[in-house]
C-alpha cells in the first residue's frame, strides 16, 4: 500500500488565504541561533543572512489563464571567517541540527582553501537611512484579484479581435543581516508587476509596469496601450538596414543601459574587463547624459545596504558625459584607498560590486515632441535578446520587438519589420538629441531603473528579419 | 518524502482536484571559482521543498512550500486548489491531458565519482593550477576558472498512481583567459565559454577535461588575438566547431520546436515560433544530411537533458525533430500532445526546482553525426572560415533571424587551416542556414555539449539542456556582420 493510501482522508482545516511574512523577530531568532552555534564552535567571524520570500504569479496566454503559481520559502545563508579564509553555505532547513550542520560545512569549506591575506574582517555596527517599501495592499493581492484583472485584459483583447498574453505578479519579501561583530540590518518590501502582449494577427505590441505598490499599476490601461499599438503594428513594411534616428521608449533605453552596470564596478575596472578601464575621468558620452545610483529615489526598490551590510551611498556615475565615479565594496575600496559605497555583493565572490539602482537624468521632451521633431526615424517600443558583441566598445546586438514604427516628417507612420541592431552603447549615449522625463521603467533584459525616453541619431540597424 | 507527497495529493483530491501531481525535490549545489590565482566564489547550497500542481474545475493551479511538515504540505495543496479555482475565472476549455501509464520506479543517473565526496582541497588545487598555468603567459590580464556540481533528488507522485524517485548529479568546469590591450578585450575559454562543459555525471568529467594541460594554449590564443587579422565581412563558407554548433542547435532548432511557444503560451516573454502547426511534416528545415533528435534517454549519452522520466512522470523518449532535412516533430507535454495529433506526450516537461511549475523544455536536442573526418572536411574546403567557442548569441522572438559571434576563427584556404582571425561573427535566417549545411563530421568528433543556463518561463526558470554536435560546414553564410559599421 502506498503512503498516499495510508494518509488521512479528512480535510485538514488550513487557510487558503495569502501567506504572510513572519514577524521580523522570528528571522532574527534564526540568525541568533546560527551566531550562537558558531560562537560555541569558536568561529572568529560569522555573518548570517535570513531571507523570506512569498511570490505569486498569474500567467495568461490565448486569452485564458494557463499558469498560476505561488511560492513561499525561507533561506539562511551563513558565511564564516577563519584565519584569513571565508566560505558561504546556504540552506532552507531551519531546524537547529540543520543549522549546526551548515555551520560545520561552512567551516570545512573555508578551511579547505589557501589563506587570503587581503580578506577583511567583518564590518561592525552601521547606521542606515530607513526606507519604507512595504504596502499592505500589495501583500493582500489575491489569486482572485489577479484573475479578475487578467480577465479584463483578455476581454479587451477579444473585443478588439486580439490575443492577450502576459503576467500579473505580486510578492513580498524580508531579510535580516547580522554578524558576530554586532551588525544588524533588516528590510522588507512588496512588489507587483503587470505586463501584456497583445497579438493582432501576425503583429504584436507590449506594455509593462513594475512597482512596490500595486496601486501604482493600472493593468487595463497597460493592456489598452499594448492593444492600440498592436492594432497599429499590423502589415509592417520592410526598410533597408542602415543608420537611423531612433526614438527609444524607456523600456528600450533601460535594456541597453542595463548592460553598462557591471562596468561601473571598481573590481571590473581593476580586472580590466570593464569598458571603463583607463577611461574613468574622461568625457565618454554626451554632455546631456548624467547617471546616478540612488537606492533612496522614491521610484526605486531594494535594501539600503549591501551584501556585507554596508550602507548604500548615492553615487554619481556619469556627470554631464564624464565618467565620474565607480562603486566600491569594502575590498575594492581598500585596494583603491577610498571609501566603500555600499554596493558590494555578498561574499565570497569574484565580481565585487555593481550599482543596482540606476537613475538616468531626464529632460522635458515628450515622445510626441520627439516624433514631431523627426524628419525620418523609427519609434522603438522594446528590444529583445541583447548580448555583448564587443566588451570594450560596448557594442551590443539584439532585436527590436513588439512595435517598431516609421516616423516621417514629424508623424508616426507605418509599422516596420523588426531589425537586428549592432550598436555601441557608448556611441549611442554620445548621440542623444532629446530626453523625456525619467520614470521607473521595466523591461525583460535588465532590472528596473528610472530612465527617460531618448531620441538618438545614427543608431545602427544592421539586418532585418521576416516580421 | 512519499508521505508528504501522498498527503498533499490526498488534500488536493479532497478539495476538488481532478488531477494532481507533486514533486519533493532536494537540491544540493557546490560552486567554486578562482580569479587571478585567488579563490573567488566558494559556496554550497541546499534546498528542499514541495511543489504541487492541480487541475480543479478544468484549470491549473500550482503552489510550493519549504514547510516540510504534514501541516505545511497540506496548506500548500489547499493553496494550489484555491489558485486553480481563480484560474477557472478566465478559462475557455477544460485542461486535457494525454493518457499516460503509472510507474513506480527509482533511477539514478551515471556518476562514477561523486563530486561532493571529492575533497575541496583537490578541486581548488586543480582550479588554481589551471589558473597559474594561464597567468604564466605574458600579456594575460585576467584568469578565471570554475567548477559547479549539483545533486538533485526528486520524488514524483501523481493522483494516477505514479511514484518515481530520480537522482541526477551534474558536473561542470571551465577556464578562461582574458587579455586587455590598448583599445580591446580578447578572451579565450576552454572547453567552452560561459562556464565550460557540463554533463550528467560526476568528477570524472573534470578529470577528463585536462584543464591544466589546455590552460597555456588558450592563454596564448587570448594574447595572440590582438595581433590577428579581423574577420572579413563577406558571404562565404563557414565551418562551425562543435560547441558553437551546439548553441546554434539550441537557439535555432531547440527553442522553435517547443510546442508551448508555438501555441502562444510564451508570447509575452520568450516569444513565439516560426514553426506554426501547418509546418509539421511540410517544411524542409535543413539539407538532406541534417538529422536532429530530442533524446532524453541514457542511450543518447549522459547530457544535461538526460533522465528516466520527465517531471510529469512520462518516460524518456527519442523524438525525430528533423529527419533527412524534413521537419518531423515538436517538444510536447501531456497537455499539448493532442493538439498535434499525438496519443502521448513526448516527455519533455521539466522543472528547475520544487518551487517552479514544470514546463516544456529541451532535453538533449542533438544533430546526429555525419560521415566526414574533420581533417577531410578542412582539406575539402577551398575558401572558408572556421570559428570556435561562442562569444555572443542572439535570435529574434520567432527564431528566424540570428547572429552569433565567437571567440576565435581561422582562415581555411586551399584545404588548409591558415591564419588566426579575431572578432568572428555570422548571421542568417534559420531555415536558410540549415539548408546550406553540406558536411557534418562523424561520430568520432561528436560531443554531447551541456548548456547549463537556458532561461524560460515566468517566473524565470534556468534549465540545463544537452546538444550533441560535431563540426559542420555551411555555404553562402553572411560572415562578419556584427562588426560591419554600415
Amino acid at each position: 500500500m502506498s503512503a498516499a493510501n495510508k494518509s488521512s482522508q479528512k480535510v485538514t482545516p488550513v487557510s487558503t488565504g495569502n501567506p504572510r511574512l513572519r514577524a521580523e523577530r522570528e528571522l532574527r531568532h534564526i540568525a541568533d541561533v546560527v551566531l550562537r552555534i558558531a560562537k560555541a564552535r569558536g568561529v572568529p567571524g560569522t555573518e548570517v543572512h535570513v531571507e523570506e520570500v512569498i511570490d505569486a504569479l498569474t500567467r495568461f496566454a490565448n486569452n485564458i489563464i494557463h499558469q498560476n503559481v505561488a511560492e513561499h520559502g525561507v533561506t539562511v545563508s551563513i558565511r564564516t571567517i577563519l584565519d584569513g579564509r571565508t566560505a558561504r553555505v546556504t540552506t532552507n532547513r531551519l531546524e537547529e541540527d540543520a543549522l549546526r550542520a551548515a555551520v560545520e560545512d561552512c567551516l570545512s569549506l573555508a578551511a579547505s582553501q589557501p589563506k587570503d591575506p587581503s580578506l577583511l574582517p567583518l564590518p561592525g555596527k552601521q547606521r542606515y537611512r530607513q526606507v519604507n517599501r512595504f504596502t499592505a495592499a500589495t501583500a493582500a493581492l489575491s489569486a482572485d484579484d489577479r484573475a479578475r484583472a487578467v480577465k479584463r485584459a483578455c476581454d479587451l483583447a477579444e473585443k478588439n479581435g486580439q490575443v492577450a498574453a502576459g503576467i500579473f505578479s505580486c510578492g513580498q519579501s524580508q531579510t535580516v543581516l547580522c554578524n558576530s561583530r554586532g551588525l544588524f540590518a533588516s528590510y522588507r518590501q512588496t512588489q507587483a508587476e503587470f505586463s501584456a502582449t497583445m497579438q493582432h494577427a501576425s503583429a504584436a505590441s507590449w506594455a509593462k509596469a513594475n512597482a512596490g505598490d500595486v496601486r501604482a499599476i493600472d493593468p487595463i490601461s497597460l493592456a489598452k496601450t499594448a492593444s492600440d499599438k498592436a492594432a497599429r503594428a499590423k502589415d509592417p513594411i520592410e526598410l533597408e538596414p542602415g543608420r537611423y534616428t531612433v526614438i527609444l521608449e524607456p523600456a528600450a533605453v533601460l535594456d541597453l543601459i542595463g548592460f553598462l552596470f557591471y562596468d561601473f564596478s571598481a573590481t571590473a575596472v581593476d580586472d580590466r574587463r570593464s569598458c571603463l578601464s583607463e577611461r574613468v575621468g574622461k568625457a565618454l558620452v554626451g554632455k546631456n547624459v548624467t547617471i546616478t545610483d540612488d537606492v533612496f529615489h522614491p521610484e526605486q526598490l531594494g535594501a539600503a545596504y549591501d551584501g556585507e551590510g554596508m550602507p548604500r551611498q548615492r553615487v554619481t556615475l556619469v556627470d554631464q558625459g564624464v565618467i565620474k565615479n565607480l562603486v566600491y565594496s569594502r575590498r575594492s575600496a581598500k585596494k583603491a584607498r577610498t571609501k566603500p559605497t555600499g554596493h558590494g555583493f555578498a561574499l565570497p565572490n569574484e565580481f565585487g560590486e555593481a550599482p543596482m539602482n540606476l537613475i538616468v537624468a531626464g529632460g522635458k521632451s515628450t515622445v510626441e515632441e520627439m516624433i514631431a521633431s523627426t524628419d525620418r526615424g523609427l519609434l522603438v517600443t522594446r528590444l529583445w535578446y541583447i548580448r555583448e558583441v564587443d566588451p570594450y566598445e560596448k557594442i551590443m546586438t539584439g532585436m527590436t520587438r513588439d512595435g517598431l514604427f516609421l516616423v516621417e516628417k514629424g508623424k508616426l507612420g507605418r509599422a516596420v519589420r523588426n531589425f537586428r541592431f549592432n550598436q555601441s552603447v557608448l556611441e549611442m549615449l554620445r548621440n542623444v538629441q532629446m530626453l523625456g522625463p525619467s520614470h521607473r521603467a521595466s523591461a525583460e533584459e535588465s532590472f528596473e531603473m528610472v530612465v527617460p525616453a531618448m531620441k538618438v541619431t545614427q543608431f545602427h540597424m544592421s539586418e532585418v528579419t521576416k516580421f | 518524502m512519499w508521505d508528504y507527497c501522498g498527503h498533499s495529493l490526498d488534500i488536493a483530491k479532497l478539495r476538488g482536484a481532478t488531477y494532481a501531481d507533486v514533486r519533493v525535490m532536494h537540491h544540493r549545489q557546490r560552486d567554486l571559482t578562482t580569479k587571478n590565482g585567488e579563490v573567488g566564489t566558494l559556496g554550497q547550497m541546499e534546498s528542499i521543498g514541495l511543489g504541487i500542481r492541480v487541475v480543479v474545475r478544468g484549470a491549473w493551479g500550482f503552489a510550493s512550500t519549504d514547510q516540510m511538515t504534514r501541516e505545511g504540505v497540506a496548506a500548500c495543496a489547499a493553496q494550489a486548489v484555491a489558485i486553480a479555482k481563480a484560474s477557472a475565472l478566465a478559462k475557455k476549455e477544460n485542461v486535457q491531458l494525454a493518457p499516460e501509464g503509472s510507474y513506480i520506479d527509482s533511477w539514478q543517473g551515471p556518476c562514477r565519482k561523486d563530486p561532493f565526496e571529492i575533497p575541496l582541497e583537490t578541486q581548488l588545487a586543480l582550479l588554481l593550477a589551471a589558473d597559474e598555468a594561464m597567468r604564466r603567459i605574458n600579456g594575460v590580464t585576467l584568469t578565471e576558472a570554475d567548477m559547479q556540481f549539483r545533486k538533485i533528488d526528486s520524488w514524483f507522485a501523481s493522483s494516477s498512481g505514479s511514484k518515481i524517485h530520480q537522482r541526477r548529479i551534474t558536473s561542470g568546469c571551465g577556464i578562461a583567459a582574458t587579455c586587455f590591450k590598448s583599445d580591446a578585450i580578447q578572451k579565450r575559454s576552454y572547453p567552452n565559454s560561459f562556464g565550460g562543459q557540463h554533463i550528467l555525471g560526476g568528477y570524472e568529467l573534470i578529470e577528463r577535461m585536462e584543464l591544466v594541460k589546455n590552460a597555456p594554449r588558450i592563454a596564448e590564443e587570448a594574447v595572440a588575438l590582438h595581433s590577428a587579422a579581423s574577420c572579413p565581412q563577406k558571404t562565404g563558407t563557414l565551418i562551425l566547431g562543435g560547441s558553437q554548433l551546439g548553441l546554434q542547435i539550441h537557439e535555432s532548432v531547440g527553442h522553435p520546436i517547443e510546442l508551448d511557444r508555438v501555441l502562444g503560451q510564451e508570447a509575452n516573454f520568450a516569444g513565439t515560433s516560426f514553426l506554426t502547426l501547418d509546418k509539421l511534416n511540410h517544411l524542409r528545415y535543413g539539407s538532406s544530411i541534417v538529422n536532429v533528435v530530442a533524446d532524453a534517454r541514457i542511450e543518447h549519452g549522459a547530457g544535461l537533458g538526460t533522465f528516466a522520466y520527465d517531471d510529469e512522470g512520462v518516460p524518456a523518449q527519442s523524438i525525430d525533430i528533423i529527419k533527412d532535412g524534413e521537419f518531423r516533430g515538436y517538444l510536447s507535454s501531456r497537455e499539448t500532445a493532442h493538439l498535434i495529433g499525438l496519443q502521448r506526450s513526448g516527455g519533455t516537461v521539466r522543472t528547475e526546482g520544487w518551487n517552479r511549475l514544470p514546463m516544456i523544455r529541451m532535453t538533449n536536442v542533438s544533430l546526429l553525426p555525419g560521415t566526414w573526418k574533420f581533417d577531410e572536411l578542412i582539406a575539402d574546403t577551398e575558401d572558408g572560415i572556421l570559428v570556435e567557442t561562442n562569444r555572443s548569441w542572439s535570435i529574434d522572438d520567432r527564431r528566424y533571424q540570428f547572429q552569433f559571434s565567437t571567440e576565435i576563427g581561422w582562415e581555411v584556404k586551399n584545404g588548409k587551416k591558415g591564419r588566426m582571425l579575431k572578432n568572428p561573427s555570422y548571421s542568417g535566417i534559420t531555415t536558410e542556414f540549415w539548408n546550406s549545411c553540406d558536411a557534418i563530421c562523424d561520430a568520432e568528433h561528436w560531443v554531447l555539449w551541456g548548456t547549463p543556463n537556458c532561461g524560460k518561463g515566468q517566473p524565470m526558470q534556468t534549465m540545463g539542456t544537452g546538444h550533441g554536435a560535431s563540426p559542420a560546414r555551411f555555404r553562402n553564410i553572411k560572415i562578419g556582420t556584427a562588426f560591419a559599421n554600415e
